[in-house]
């Protein structure tokens, strides 16, 4: 869930060349995904099983997803909307119903990833998991112990309290820019219900990002990870998946820099990637075969390797390499998973309450 | 046929009347009567995300008996928009004046040029838009960031230490850089054309009756390049307000802008009926001085003749 125009662009040529000049008479699925979201060579692969061309192009927020959803006619065959999002798609009627006879796959599935799901899309008729993952705290491990000490840091404490935000301030804090999300963590954090759609509770939650305000570097979805990579920013809220690139990067950089990533021990917000076929799609038959491919057990696995995101297919976890299966960063522990939370959308009066509150925020007026 | 070209020759210039009319309708009073529509409507889930209004002439009786101004109000009401209006304007006007006080000199020294090389000047001021506009701000990225080429430049020159850095990425300072980077060209091009213009023996005749240089430029180059001015200015002013970009790229959280107002209404609200009444007040907002504009440039017509 990140990444920056340049990569978009980068990823657009890259889908260029793999899926060429298209003609008329050939199969085709167009699939639009979330940037730095899939090894490419399962694109090959399925182009070489099924004759199928993927013409594959990018995205980097939900929100630009959305509104090319329902603007309609967006030309594509398989999206990737996170779940929220999703199931105001749903109610719009982006998207059709899933012919379940042409997946058989669907066994793969990880029951409990589905049924939370189904919070989302009930009877989940509309979508298939792709990934999942959760939004926790992104840390440079000895930047944070020289300002902190040598402190555990396995809370949302080590941010929210504002006397370790104004020690972290010089080495420098950033804030993922998704008001949805941070909100449901700053409720959680007060002892409220993350999934509040109350004014007052929303306020109470947008107020502990104005007490750390003042120490807070930056507010980005997606420069992030490099910041952190490359040792700019010490401590962020970041998605598990991106963190762990930031990590890799830094290592492949050998820059000194130790990444590390932490679901903080109140619980943290849990969201879900999700496949799905938008209404108006004209290659259905090769959408549908499409996410059945996407859920072999080894192909999704290949692509968790790469990515280093939890996927909802149970049976692919053989398939998945130690150091990610293994990682409780990726796959939380039992225990951990009881207290990671759903939300449920935004009414259109609640999400411009919940804006007005951040913008007032992030601009600090 | 040549009769009729021959017996018609209003018709030939109404035609060639109509055209930028025809124009003005398709590509800007059209989609602006969409903008206003769904400015008038309700927002609401569904493909498109607004209720429908007014669909045919058959309901307009309807349509007008249900008018409603709610999103106009809404904006009065709440401070943020006024106050990212009065932003993103005082951006507009320090970046326009600061887009005269570098490009006057620049447009200057080309009118003064040989002619022999004025032609490859003009091709200099140009050459950047041959590089696509979002690898040039993203390139100032890459200067301004505090690790980036500037610090390195001013550490390897001994004025900044080993540890010091750059400060100015995702600052106010970063996003007036990019603005006056960006629209250099739009400013030195209409400037140069007016001071190209300008008659050099008045200049040579004010100083034989002893008018020193600084004065002769207040009397009579500047005032005569004044068209020029009003054009640069216009030419950035008008798109400044509205940048979304360049403060989205350069700039911090705290810069707040009309352009990213709008995005977050359209984008993160998904009220695309309150993101059309922003666009439709913005709109109201850039036509005062396209006005101002107008009338200056037949009184200077007028004063020709």
């Amino acid at each position: 869930m990140k990444s920056t125009l340049l990569r978009m662009t980068a990823a657009a040529c890259c889908s260029v060349i793999l899926s060429g000049p298209v003609l008329a008479q050939e199969k085709v699925v167009h699939v639009y995904n979330w940037s730095d979201y899939i090894d490419s060579s399962i694109l090959e692969d399925f182009t070489k099983e099924t004759g199928i061309k993927v013409v594959y192009d990018v995205f980097d927020s939900n929100e630009l997803l959305e509104t090319k959803l329902l603007a309609g006619g967006s030309g594509y065959d398989v999206v990737v909307p996170t779940a929220p999002f999703l199931a105001r798609q749903i109610q719009a009627g982006v998207f059709q119903k899933l012919d379940k006879s042409k997946l058989p796959n669907l066994s793969n599935m990880w029951p409990e990833v589905m049924e939370r799901l189904a919070k989302y899309d009930p009877g989940n008729e509309y979508a298939v998991n792709y990934m999942w993952g959760t939004t926790g705290i992104g840390y440079n491990v000895e930047k944070v112990k020289a300002a902190l000490g040598d402190v555990p840091v396995d809370s949302w404490d080590i941010l929210f309290k504002p006397e370790n935000a104004e020690k972290l301030k010089a080495c420098g804090i950033n804030i993922l820019d998704a008001s949805d999300e941070t909100f449901a963590i700053a409720m959680n954090y007060i002892g409220k219900n993350p999934d509040s759609k109350e004014t007052a509770d929303l306020e109470a939650g947008g107020e502990v990002y104005a007490k750390i305000r003042p120490n807070v570097k930056t507010f980005n979805s997606s420069a992030y990870i490099d910041e952190l990579a490359n040792g700019d920013s010490c401590i962020s809220i970041g998605w598990s998946g991106d963190v762990l690139q930031a990590k890799n990067r830094a290592v492949e950089a050998k820059n000194g820099v130790n990444v590390n990533f932490v679901i903080p021990k109140e619980g943290t917000y849990m969201w879900f990637d999700n496949l799905a076929i938008p209404a108006d799609a004209k290659n259905v038959e090769e959408a549908h075969a499409f996410i059945n491919y996407l859920m072999k057990p080894e192909v999704i696995a290949k692509a968790s390797n790469y990515v280093q995101y939890a996927n909802g297919n149970l049976a692919s976890q053989k398939f998945i390499d130690e150091s990610v299966l293994k990682n409780p960063s990726v796959y939380p522990s039992e225990e951990m998973m009881k207290k990671l939370f759903t939300i449920s959308p935004y009414g259109p009066r609640e999400q411009r309450v919940l804006n007005r509150i951040w913008t007032q925020i992030k601009t600090g007026s | 046929m040549s009769q009729a070209s021959a017996t018609s020759p209003g018709k030939a210039r109404w035609l060639v009347v109509a055209v930028p009319y025809v124009w003005l309708i398709l590509f800007f009073l059209m989609p602006f009567v969409i903008i206003v529509k769904i400015s008038l409507s309700d927002t609401a889930i569904s493909m498109p995300p607004y209720t429908p209004v007014f669909q045919g002439f058959s309901t307009l009786r309807d349509f007008i008996s249900q008018l409603d101004f709610d999103n106009y109000l809404f904006l009065t009401e709440d401070p943020l928009y006024s106050e990212a209006y009065l932003s993103s304007l005082r951006v507009a006007v320090v970046s326009t004046l600061l887009l005269l006080l570098v490009g006057y000199p620049m447009a200057l020294c080309m009118a003064r040029a040989n002619h022999g090389i004025r032609p490859t000047l003009v091709m200099l001021v140009i050459l950047p838009f041959w590089t696509s506009f979002l690898i040039r701000v993203y390139a100032w990225i890459g200067i301004l960031k505090p690790e980036g080429l500037l610090t390195l430049l001013l550490q390897s020159l001994h004025l900044y230490g080993p540890d010091e850095q750059v400060q100015i990425f995702r600052t106010q300072t970063a996003v007036y850089i990019g603005i006056v980077y960006s629209y250099l060209p739009f400013m030195v091009l209409p400037l140069y054309s007016a001071l190209e213009k300008l008659d050099g023996t008045l200049l040579e005749a004010a100083n034989d009756l002893g008018c020193p240089p600084w004065k002769a430029f207040w009397k009579i180059t500047f005032p005569l390049s004044l068209p020029g001015v009003i054009a640069g200015s216009m030419i950035c002013f008008i798109p400044i307000t509205g940048e979304f970009v360049i403060p989205d790229l350069l700039g911090g959280a705290q810069t707040l802008m009309i352009g990213k107002t709008l995005w977050t209404e359209f984008f993160g609200n998904r009220d695309w009926p309150l993101a059309s009444a922003v666009a439709v007040i913005l709109l109201i907002v850039l036509v005062i001085p396209i006005v101002i504009f107008q009338n200056q440039q037949r009184k200077a017509e007028g004063g020709k003749a």
